[in-house]
């Protein structure tokens, strides 16, 4: 079976005034139907850069300098600007971090649900009203009637990630992306967030993408996990494996800084150094000059991958 | 006996709601706080429940509607605000902001963030005292000597936040108020910075207020927890007990939402809805009812008071 999402080697670079920034390179991942995949990693990583090119969207200043991204069997890449609008939206929907910044403060929730359905269903009228009631009441909001006729100011900002959630999944995509959906929300809210869009992807076989910085997090939703440092995808394992045995010395240190409900102070890793500069000269593992496992064979390119066990890969030439 | 570092008793703060004469918000209500001398505590709530304010309150950044501040057995409540700028007390209580990209003034320099506090609140003006002390609070926080003629913005989010931390240390303050001081960093950044406020604490023997929504990394620091729900404490417990054996449903709640890798598959208990509105609240009503899992009779006719649930640990809960 061929996956939902396949980005395959994308490499892609911002031509910027003060230089190029290479923020991606020869990054592969493939989210299958029904998957919750993390992409886990520090600001700056290209998280969302990579998520925002498997929508076709890239900023002005960005050049893709390989590799292809398949949704579906459309090249997102080389598609018809009319043909991707059709498929955003309907096929592939986003949610995105801080919700009230997201939503048209000017127009009503139901309103704003009301045009997603207008531009890819023919639901008109009566019709259009009850879609509108039901995508609200689906991502469990009470009284959806009335929220309806609710502008975002009036909701809380749990409230607006539900009527973001409600926007995306009115169409029943195929696969969300989710960036950060919960940062900047209460942890209570967080966790009723997270758990209806895990019980969307196993009830309608919806694949999600999860961009988020929190390990935690994506260690408790997904099934897999790829881990991102300086625009490279370091290793990628189901969630279980990759926790208990992380084989690339990046993602066990990303793993030793995370605090978790059995961490102590003394026990908290910080890593050392920071993100390469990346629009410098890079060597082949962005990581070496922060590794402490580093050795002459790593400078050599190119990196490959090694599978450690099924489905687990990491991109190092010394895996722990 | 000793004299706790700070004692607050009925501390409360409301505000008049525009637009409705007579009605009061109730952002801070009745609360009763102590720390001792190089204690940590960690106060805990969701956004909206009056931590910050409770925080400004205690800085006295703000004046309290009701009730009483004394720190090392000064009342510093007996002058008003503006009074109490002045005064040398001013000095003892120092508060670390939140986002240091944003409290930091972006025209001063490293060496004027950290000098200005000094001359203001501690009157020195020798140019060369002036330069030792900015020197050793830099020192301190680990801030190399060659950047503090930079601005804020050539440095990084970890640097930042060090120079924060240096400003509110400079002055020798016996309690920091810490405001969320590393949700705005990456998490290997906030490892390091978490160890430093550790640190720091055991050679300066301070006493910290550590406001935060994230558990784990509260947990880290403190060893007392004190929760609060809409204005109101509803919690105060040692560390571990808090998180073992919670007796609030709204601590329980929040200990349930913490994201945990090694507890995926369990079904918890999920907090949903939003608190009750904070503006002129039923004095005989718990907060908490409406949300609470158990919301029986009592709970509307009897608002629940702190009670003893063992060695430091107390609850405002009947069925605690």
């Amino acid at each position: 079976m061929s996956a939902l999402l396949a980005i395959e080697e994308l490499s892609l670079v911002f031509r910027t005034r003060h230089g190029t920034v290479r923020a991606l390179e020869d990054v592969s991942l493939t989210v299958d139907r029904g998957e919750i995949v993390g992409v886990v990693g520090e600001s700056g990583s290209g998280k969302s850069v990579m998520a925002y090119a498997a929508l076709g969207l890239q900023d002005a200043a960005a050049q893709v300098l390989g590799g292809r991204i398949l949704f579906g069997g459309l090249d997102m890449l080389n598609a018809a600007p009319d043909v991707l609008a059709a498929t955003r939206g309907r096929e592939v929907a986003m949610i995105f971090q801080s919700p009230r910044t997201a939503l048209n403060p000017i127009r009503k929730v139901g309103q704003q649900i009301a045009d997603v359905l207008l531009e890819h269903t023919t639901f008109r009228g009566a019709a259009l009203r009850a879609q509108v009631i039901e995508a609200l009441s689906r991502v469990r909001i009470p009284d959806p009637e009335r929220r309806a006729e609710a502008y975002p100011f009036e909701l809380s900002g749990g409230m607006c990630q539900r009527v973001m959630i409600a926007m995306a999944l009115a169409c029943s995509p195929a696969l969300l992306i989710a960036d950060e959906p919960t940062t900047g929300l209460d942890v209570t809210t967080q966790a009723v967030i997270m758990d209806l869009v895990r019980e969307m992807s196993r009830t309608s076989r919806m694949s999600t993408l999860l961009i988020t910085h929190d390990l935690g997090l994506a260690g408790e939703y997904c099934d897999r996990i790829a881990v991102m440092h300086a625009g490279h995808i370091v290793e990628i394992a189901p969630t279980v494996e990759l926790l208990a045995r992380p084989a690339h010395p990046y993602t066990r240190q990303l793993l030793a800084s995370t605090p978790t409900p059995r961490t102590t102070i003394a026990d908290l890793v910080s890593i050392p150094g920071q993100l390469p500069d990346l629009r410098q000269e890079l060597p082949a593992c962005r990581f070496s000059a922060r590794c402490e496992r580093h050795i002459p064979l790593c400078d050599e390119r190119p990196l490959p991958w090694t599978v450690v066990a099924p489905g687990h890969a990491v991109r190092c030439r010394v895996p722990l | 006996m000793n004299t706790p570092r700070l004692e607050a008793r009925h501390l409360t703060k409301r505000y008049p709601v525009g637009g409705r004469k007579g009605s009061l918000l109730h952002a801070v209500d009745d609360v009763d706080l102590v720390i001792q001398p190089g204690e940590c505590v960690g106060l805990v709530g969701e956004s909206g429940c009056g931590k910050s304010t409770l925080a400004r309150l205690l800085a006295r950044l703000i004046d309290p509607s009701e009730g009483t501040i004394h720190l090392d057995g000064h009342d510093t409540t007996a002058l008003s605000q503006a009074a109490f700028v002045k005064s040398p007390d001013r000095a003892r209580i120092q508060v670390v902001f939140q986002d240091p990209t944003e409290s930091l003034n972006p025209s001063f320099r490293v060496y004027r963030s950290i000098s200005d506090p000094i001359t203001r609140l501690l009157g020195v003006e020798d140019t060369g005292e002036l330069f030792d002390r900015v020197h050793r609070a830099a020192d301190l926080v680990g801030l190399p000597r060659e950047l503090i003629q930079r601005y804020p913005h050539q440095l990084s989010g970890g640097q930042r936040a060090r120079v924060g931390i240096a400003r509110a240390i400079a002055v020798e303050p016996s309690l920091l108020i810490l405001d969320e001081p590393t949700s705005a960093l990456d998490v290997s950044v906030q490892a390091v910075i978490l160890r430093l406020l550790a640190d720091l604490r055991e050679r300066l023997g301070m006493s910290y207020l550590f406001v935060s929504h994230d558990l784990n990394v509260v947990r880290l620091l403190c060893t007392r927890i004190v929760v609060m729900y809409l204005g109101r404490v509803v919690e105060v417990a040692p560390t571990e007990q808090l998180f073992t054996a919670p007796r609030h449903p709204y601590t329980q709640a929040l200990v349930a939402a913490i994201p945990d890798p090694a507890r995926r598959d369990e079904q918890r208990p999920r907090l949903d809805g939003s608190p009750r509105s904070p503006i002129d609240p039923d004095p005989n009503t718990c907060r908490f009812h409406g949300r609470c899992p158990i919301g029986a009779e009592r709970c509307t006719q009897e608002a629940p008071v702190l009670r003893t649930m063992g060695d430091d640990h107390v609850a405002a809960c009947h069925f605690a």
